[in-house]
This record gives structure tokens, C-alpha cells and sequence, in this order.
């Protein structure tokens, strides 16, 4: 696979690229799982909302902004008993996801509520004019017309969790950023640092290429 | 024409005839802006419109014409007066009620605000969805609807590969496909070029000739009210100040809102190097610069070479020509008067008494006198 590294190397590899891949597959996942319900009530409660509602919005907000303020490292050296709690154990990939996860999920929200507001008052004004319920224009016009700035905003998010996931090694989660960590740097091979930094720009590259191509096929239309 | 207009007793405030299709009543809608002031968008406005009728609002920017359409339908909740539609009080309606009659008033918007993520038979489709029309008869309604709007080859199109023009079609379809009985337009034509807005405004005649709907328009040319309104009422700070026929507003304006209006579709200006080109009045002589407007009974009549035997004027015919409102002629003429001041007066009274509209044009040669 990589010719300049020898087999142990390259099974090494292999599994760091496969705990990235699962950490940020994994925190993505649960990311736009979660993240988009709570966009759309920051959205449907904001100033102007559809729901507009300050006692709901206020502390939601303070939440996401409380996660999104605190630097990774902390983050998830701060959340451990939580983790612990979701994950049955503190250390590992599995681990990992929980605190890339909640920082994707607080990042991802605001990106997503972000979309929506983009989405032209004059669409929904004209749901609201045909009849439609509130949440029929959530579902059947927010959503489907905020769908690139989501889209973009997934990919941000992969991206981002690339990066997070390398600092995900201190607490044992693995992975290339790790990797890179403890072999290219500690024991000073710099093959091993350079395979894992051309990799990691590859598959960022990849993502992004393909996130704007997402976007792209959808506004054509 | 449905056989609604046919009469035209079914003025507001009269009595008796069938119920008004839209009856607002004394709205009121204020709106404070950045603590301190306050906006009367609407300012006690009264209006009815009449089953199968187009009614007109026109009036400049934030005169209050889109509050104002937009309290037909609840868009906007009026601060105190009342809306009926279809002989109903939307005012007392709870939410399920309120958006069960809204699916029973079409609105056309001025940017169309289609959604860009569905195709246009999606997006005409979308009325019916909400209103929970089983799929099967969701189809034949789209159909039938971009069918009636010619754009039956562009279904499977999405709004962003359509003209303007296109895109305001497929508003009109999707405000059409759940068989409102009536249809808001508020500045419908506003961001289409002259040639589409002729085309637009003809389907929309036509649609309400077709599916006896009542049209409730707004827009700030009067070029549309003259080109399809039965009715228009002229707004202004949130008030209606004048309302009527519309070929009576254009030949007989009674506020001086409407008769600038007028001249920018019919204008009635001399250009000033012609009016400095004028001969000058003689001693004891008075110059009126006046507009005629030939309309009704009399406007065949030869008035002008009467009334300048009788009260002895020499009467100057600047320009003039023929127009024409729903169908109704009338003609527009611009004179230089000359004469003693009392037979000119006599001479502008006498047309008056005749029926003519009279406007005076300034004079600006004359004025310093
Ligand atoms: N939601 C609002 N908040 C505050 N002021 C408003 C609001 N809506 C309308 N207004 C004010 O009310 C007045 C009437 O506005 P409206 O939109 O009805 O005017 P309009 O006649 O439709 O004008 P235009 O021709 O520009 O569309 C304006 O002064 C406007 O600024
Ligand atoms: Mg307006």
C-alpha cells in the first residue's frame, strides 16, 4: 500500500486510518442526528422564528455557545465522567466519539440554523399564505431549500473532525493524528509523519471535492 | 365578465346585493419602528370588493397597500377592524380554521417565491400537499392548473430555468391549484418588463373571466389598474383617499394623489418650450392653459367651437388624442384659452356643466401677471 513503510508499519496504518474513519464517521453521525433537531428549534424559537419563544431559545443558545467556546482538549478531558457514562469506559476510539461528537453536534447546530435563516422569508410567507402548519413548513420547505447550506455544512463539519480526531490520541483514541504523534514524531520516523499528513490532505481534499459537488448538483436545478 | 359586475350598485356601504367577496371594515394596523415612532400602515381602511370583480389598490412605496392585502388572509393581523371573506370573519378564527379558508385565497407575490429544491409541478403541487389531496388527484390538479397557465412542457422543469414571466405563470398556477374563489396579486408584474406584464396581467383576466374568481391587486402604476381593474381605490398613508370606477377615477380624479398618478399614464404636460412658444394674451386678455377630458354623453358634442362663440374666446388646441378605459372611450385635450378672464371662468363652467373633466395646466409664462 505505502511502498516506504515495512508491514508492521503499514498494518499500524491501516488501523490508525480505520479508528479516524470510525471517529469521524461515528461523531458525524451522531452530529447531524442530533444537530438538526436543534437547529431547527434555535431556528423555529429565534428573534422572528416561526415559534418565536426566548425562554426556550435563550438557554439553548447559552448551551451551544458554552460547547463551541471551550477548547477541544478541555472539552473532552472535562466531559470524562460523561463519557464514561455513555461509553461504558474513558479510553479508546469508541471513547473518543463521545466528546467529538458533542463539539460536532454544538458546531454543526449552529452552521445548520445558520442555512436556515438563509432561506428566502418570501418562500415561507408564501407556505404560510397557502395554509401550511408550522411544522409542515419546517419539514416540507425549511429544510428541503436550506438543503446545500446543509450539505456545506456537513462537509465543514468532516473536515473539522479530521483535526479534532488527531487530538483524540490523547486520550487513546487512535488514529492518524496519533500515529503521526507517536511514530513520526517520538521515535522520529519522518516517513511515517509524512504518510499521515499526505493522507489526511488527500481525504480532507476528498471530502471537501465531494461536498461541493453535492452542493453544486443541487443548486443546478 | 362574470354577471356580479354587470351590476353596479354593489358599491360599498350600499346595501341589500349579494355579499361582498372581501369586506375590510375600519382596519387598523400600526407598527412601532425603533421605539419612537409610529407607522399607521393602516389607517382605518374600508373597502369591499365584489364577487368576480378585479379591484385595484395602487399607491407609492409605503403606502400600506401590502399590509393592507396582507390582512385578507391573516398574513398580518390588523390592530382592530374586521376582515370578511366570502361572508365570513377570518378575525375570530382559530389556527386550523384560519389556514383551511387560506387555502381558499390564492396569493401571487411580486419575487413569486417559488421553491427552488421542488420542480414546478412539485411546487404547484405543494397547496394541495398541505392540504392533504391524495396523490392520485394531486396530479390531475397540477395538470389542470399548469394547464390553464400554458406551461404544461415546463412541469418537470426546476423555477430557476424559467423567464420571469414563467415563474409568475407557475405562482399563478400554484395560487390557482386548490380552486381558490379568490386571488391576491400584491405587485404580481412589478419585477417583469413591460411586454411580460401585458401577458401576465391578460392571464389574469382571463383566469378570472374563466374560473369567476375576484381579484384583489395592488401596485403602484396605474397603467395596470387601467389595463384590467373594474374598481381601484388610491392609498395613502394608510388611508383609502379615493375609490371608484376606475374609468371614472381616470377621467374625474378627485385628489390631487390620484390626478399625479393619472399623468404618468395619461399625461396631460406641455413640454415648456412649447408653452413659451405660445403667443402671448392681448391687452385685457387672460391665457388658461387647461386640460379637457372628453368623456360620457357630451364628449361628442363640438364644444370647443361653441364655446368659443359664446363667450367669445380664441380657443388653441395644443394636442390631443383618444383613449381608452375598459373598453370606454374617452378623449384627452390640451388648450390655450384667450379671452377676458370672467368669459373664460363662464367658458370653464360650462364645461363643467357639461360633464367634462377639466384640468388646469400651469402656466408658467403667464403666472408672473
Ligand atoms: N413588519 C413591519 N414592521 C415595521 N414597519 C412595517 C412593517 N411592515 C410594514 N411597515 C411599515 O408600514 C408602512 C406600509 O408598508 P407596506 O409594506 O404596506 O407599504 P406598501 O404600500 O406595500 O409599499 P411598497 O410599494 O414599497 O411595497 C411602511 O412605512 C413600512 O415601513
Ligand atoms: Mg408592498
Amino acid at each position: 500500500m505505502i511502498p516506504w513503510l515495512n508491514p508492521a508499519l503499514e498494518q499500524l496504518f491501516v488501523d490508525a486510518a480505520i479508528e479516524t474513519l470510525t471517529m469521524v464517521g461515528g461523531a458525524a453521525a451522531v452530529a447531524i442526528l442530533l444537530g438538526l433537531p436543534l437547529a431547527l428549534l434555535l431556528y423555529a424559537t429565534g428573534p422572528g422564528g416561526l415559534a418565536q419563544n426566548g425562554l426556550a431559545n435563550r438557554p439553548l443558545g447559552l448551551l451551544v455557545n458554552a460547547v463551541r467556546s471551550t477548547p477541544f482538549i478541555i472539552l473532552m478531558v472535562a466531559i470524562v465522567p460523561f463519557t464514561r457514562l455513555v461509553a461504558g469506559t474513558s479510553i479508546g476510539t469508541t471513547a473518543a466519539i463521545v466528546p467529538l461528537a458533542l463539539a460536532a453536534t454544538a458546531f454543526i447546530a449552529r452552521l445548520f440554523e445558520t442555512a436556515f435563516r438563509e432561506v428566502d422569508r418570501g418562500v415561507i410567507e408564501a407556505a404560510r399564505a397557502m395554509g401550511a402548519t408550522r411544522l409542515q413548513i419546517l419539514v416540507k420547505v425549511v429544510v428541503p431549500e436550506a438543503m446545500p447550506g446543509l450539505i456545506a455544512a456537513v462537509t465543514v463539519t468532516l473536515v473539522s473532525l479530521v483535526g479534532y480526531s488527531a487530538m483524540a490520541g490523547a486520550v487513546g483514541g487512535g488514529g492518524l493524528g496519533d500515529l503521526g504523534i507517536r511514530f513520526g514524531y517520538q521515535r522520529f520516523m519522518p516517513e511515517v509523519m509524512a504518510s499521515v499528513v499526505v493522507v489526511l490532505i488527500v481525504f480532507v481534499q476528498g471530502l471537501q471535492s465531494l461536498g461541493d459537488w453535492i452542493v453544486r448538483r443541487i443548486r443546478r436545478r | 365578465m362574470s354577471a356580479a359586475i354587470a351590476t353596479p350598485g354593489t358599491l360599498p356601504g350600499e346595501t341589500a346585493i349579494p355579499e361582498a367577496a372581501i369586506r375590510l371594515t375600519e382596519l387598523r394596523r400600526h407598527f412601532s419602528t425603533s421605539g419612537s415612532t409610529l407607522v399607521k400602515a393602516l389607517d382605518g381602511v374600508s373597502l369591499s370588493v365584489a364577487p368576480g370583480e378585479i379591484f385595484g389598490i395602487v399607491g407609492r412605496s409605503g403606502a400600506g397597500k401590502s399590509t393592507l392585502i396582507r390582512c385578507v388572509n391573516l398574513l398580518e393581523r390588523p390592530d382592530s377592524g374586521s376582515v370578511r371573506v366570502l361572508g365570513e370573519e377570518l378575525l375570530g378564527l382559530d389556527d386550523a380554521a384560519l389556514r383551511e379558508r387560506r387555502r381558499g385565497i390564492g396569493m401571487v407575490f411580486q419575487h413569486f417565491n417559488l421553491l427552488a429544491s421542488r420542480t414546478v409541478a412539485d411546487n404547484v403541487a405543494f397547496p394541495l400537499e398541505v392540504a392533504g389531496v391524495p396523490a392520485a388527484e394531486r396530479k390531475t390538479r397540477v395538470a389542470e392548473a399548469l394547464a390553464l397557465v400554458g406551461l404544461a412542457e415546463k412541469a418537470k422543469n426546476y423555477p430557476t430555468q424559467l423567464s420571469g414571466g414563467q415563474k409568475q405563470r407557475v405562482g399563478i398556477a400554484r395560487a390557482l391549484a386548490p380552486r381558490p374563489k379568490i386571488l391576491l396579486c400584491d405587485e404580481a408584474t412589478s419585477a417583469l418588463d413591460p411586454e411580460t406584464t401585458q401577458e401576465i396581467l391578460g392571464l389574469i383576466k382571463t383566469l378570472r373571466d374563466q374560473l369567476d374568481l375576484t381579484v384583489l391587486l395592488i401596485t403602484h402604476e396605474m397603467a395596470v389598474v387601467k389595463e384590467i381593474c373594474d374598481r381601484v381605490a388610491v392609498m395613502e398613508r394608510g388611508q383609502v383617499i379615493e375609490e371608484g370606477r376606475v374609468f371614472d377615477v381616470f377621467t374625474r380624479p378627485a385628489h390631487p394623489t390620484t390626478r399625479r398618478f393619472i399623468a404618468d399614464t395619461i399625461g396631460h404636460s406641455i413640454p415648456p418650450g412649447t408653452v413659451a412658444r405660445l403667443p402671448a394674451p392681448g391687452a385685457g386678455e387672460a391665457r388658461r392653459l387647461l386640460q379637457v377630458l372628453f368623456a360620457g354623453p357630451n364628449s361628442t358634442r363640438s364644444v370647443i367651437s361653441e364655446a368659443s362663440r359664446r363667450y367669445g374666446l380664441d380657443l388653441n388646441i395644443i394636442s390631443g388624442r383618444i383613449d381608452e378605459i375598459a373598453g370606454e372611450p374617452f378623449g384627452i385635450m390640451a388648450l390655450a384659452a384667450y379671452g377676458a378672464p370672467e368669459q373664460i371662468e363662464a367658458a370653464l363652467a360650462w364645461f363643467a356643466e357639461l360633464g367634462l373633466g377639466i384640468t388646469p395646466i400651469p402656466d408658467s409664462a403667464v403666472e408672473g401677471h
